[in-house]
């Protein structure tokens, strides 16, 4: 790390990223701030509101119930993700042909499209012709994810882990497969418990690449829009309209611009600031 | 063979129940879909598949994605190279900033962007062109390639860059001639990370877009929300869009963790 030499006309190599990022993202976050501190009746005609759409935003029933069902949301999907990537991950085979059929077929979910996720879900699920569908009503059970929020909660929270788990997989897969032979044959000649050789051998390894998979399953999951869209379009209800959904409802269906704005920065502060903490823990481990 | 453990065999399994069932629609006639529930097309056909490939609405969706995937990948990549080198090799003023910068907006929710990014590329008059949605794209590949190829240089020893020197290499046939080829597996990676992204993403693509560079995810959610029933044609157009990305994966599979975690494992 610290063999880097100082050579600031460095910068000339930046430049071309640093020009086309701020495009995309300096103006469009301008053009946000700027509509959240002013009113508009249409005509490009602006009045200055001051700090009125955060303080409606911050006080609507509406943010806080969308907000609420991102937190469940992310949390629900966070807790089931993470151990069970992890188990997976001690699971499966170290050597062998058998390591890249499994990391192929698990990488499969993440390549596919977001709305075809939604897509396919959709079909599977049906409570008539779709397979998961059909055979949990087959089971006696009523389930309609179009009707029944719970059903619908739970066909999105299945939906993500079927789609995110691998991430969790592959990254702990990654950091185990760097623990030396010897750490193991050290853990057996003492006599370590299974258990042991997690919380002592295995876990600490993998705290890196753990603190990676949270943040990129916590920011990803905080922003998920396509999936549950074409899923429950974020219904029955409002029951499954999580941040993005409703955000895209105030701004471009409704066309509220001040507080979508407001909303939106809202929104990016709550994305970043947890995101800061994450890569502070995670520029820390690399650091050791 | 070594025996495997059962769990990994029935994670896997779980995760191709969705995928069959999609295929199996593909191939049903819709009266076989809305009739009877069966596991298996007992007609089968590709009735579908001919739909897409005839109907101009359908595959123009796919060029569509493919042209601004591939402009983007382009861009993004080819700008991240210096830009990863500089990151890797030097010190210079607001460098932890800038690296920490480009990351925030991996983070940044697209749908916060959605309505700017409309206005803003209606003004520059490139709405509902491929050039739009590629540099729309732009705002998380180009981060995520920078990092990802970052984490390749860093792989890479300074003394070839010095050894490079000393026998009399200019920085740019260096860069040229050796550097590129020693991180082809990195540029490579990024590549597909990029492509991937790009190819997966929907609400920006379908926010800078209305007739000519439609893509085929939203030529998608069209038919889903308006004919409402032809979900043997959805089923089809959804299978052809997993092919790109099962056909290249074999080729990086070591590398998807590193991709996934922008390079940082």
């Amino acid at each position: 790390m610290d063999n880097k030499t100082t050579y600031q006309k460095a910068w000339f190599f930046v430049i071309p990223v640093v020009v086309l990022v701020a495009f995309n993202a300096l103006i469009p976050l301008m053009t946000v701030v700027n509509y959240s501190v002013q009113e508009t009746f249409g005509n490009n005609v602006f009045f200055w509101e001051g700090v009125k759409w955060f303080e409606e935003v911050l006080n609507s029933e509406r943010f806080h119930a969308s907000l609420g069902r991102q937190l469940i949301f992310t949390g629900t999907i966070l807790a089931i993700e993470v151990p069970l990537g992890v188990a997976i991950a001690l699971t499966m085979p170290k050597k062998g042909v058998w390591v890249s059929v499994c990391l192929v077929l698990m990488a499969m979910p993440l390549l596919i499209p977001w709305n075809v996720v939604g897509a396919m879900w959709n079909i599977f699920a049906l409570p008539d012709i779709g397979l998961l569908g059909h055979s949990i009503n087959a089971l006696g059970i009523e389930y309609n994810f179009t009707r029944q929020p719970m059903a619908a909660w739970f066909t999105t929270i299945l939906m993500d882990v079927w789609h995110w788990t691998s991430l969790v997989v592959l990254l702990a897969y990654a950091g185990l497969n760097s623990i030396p032979d010897a750490y193991y044959q050290a853990a057996k000649i003492d006599g370590a418990k299974p258990w042991a050789v997690f919380r002592y051998i295995q876990l600490p390894k993998m705290k890196r690449v753990l603190t990676i998979a949270i943040l990129l399953r916590f920011m990803d999951s905080f922003m998920i829009y396509t999936e549950p869209f074409v899923l429950t379009g974020g219904g029955p209800g409002n029951t499954t309209t999580f941040l993005s959904i409703d955000l895209v409802k105030v701004a471009l269906g409704q066309f509220d611009l001040g507080p979508a704005a407001a909303m939106s920065l809202i929104y990016f502060l709550i994305v970043l600031l947890v995101s800061w903490v994450f890569y502070t823990l995670m520029m820390k481990n690399e650091g050791q | 063979m070594k025996k495997i453990s059962a769990v990994p065999i029935i994670y896997i399994l779980f995760l191709m129940l969705p995928i069959y069932w999609l295929v199996n629609m593909s191939f049903k006639t819709t009266n076989e879909i809305l009739g009877t529930f069966s596991l298996w097309p007992r007609e089968f056909t590709l009735e579908n598949y001919i739909k897409i490939f005839t109907d101009p609405t359908w595959y123009n969706g796919y060029f569509n994605s493919l042209s601004y995937v591939a402009i983007n990948t382009v861009i993004s990549v080819s700008v991240a190279l210096p830009a990863a080198y500089a990151f890797s090799r030097y010190r210079f003023l607001g460098d932890k900033h800038l690296f920490f910068w480009l990351l925030t907006n991996r983070m940044a929710p697209p749908a916060v962007f959605a309505l700017p990014f409309f206005q803003l590329y209606s003004a520059v008059n490139l709405f509902d062109t491929p050039l739009a949605v590629a540099l729309a794209h732009c705002l998380f590949n180009i981060p995520l390639a920078v990092w990802i190829l970052e984490g390749f240089m860093s792989g890479v020893p300074k003394e070839l860059d010095e050894t490079a020197y000393v026998d009399g290499y200019s920085f740019s046939r260096f860069f040229v001639r050796i550097f590129i080829p020693t991180i082809a597996a990195g540029i490579g990676v990024a590549c597909f990370f990029t492509f991937m992204f790009s190819w997966v993403e929907l609400l920006l693509a379908k926010t800078l877009t209305s007739v000519a560079a439609k893509p085929i995810a939203a030529t998608m959610t069209r038919t889903a929300s308006t004919a409402g029933y032809e979900l043997g044609l959805l089923a089809a157009a959804g299978t052809l869009t997993i092919i790109p990305g099962a056909f290249v994966i074999y080729f990086v599979r070591n590398y998807i963790a590193k991709g996934f975690a922008l390079g940082r494992v």
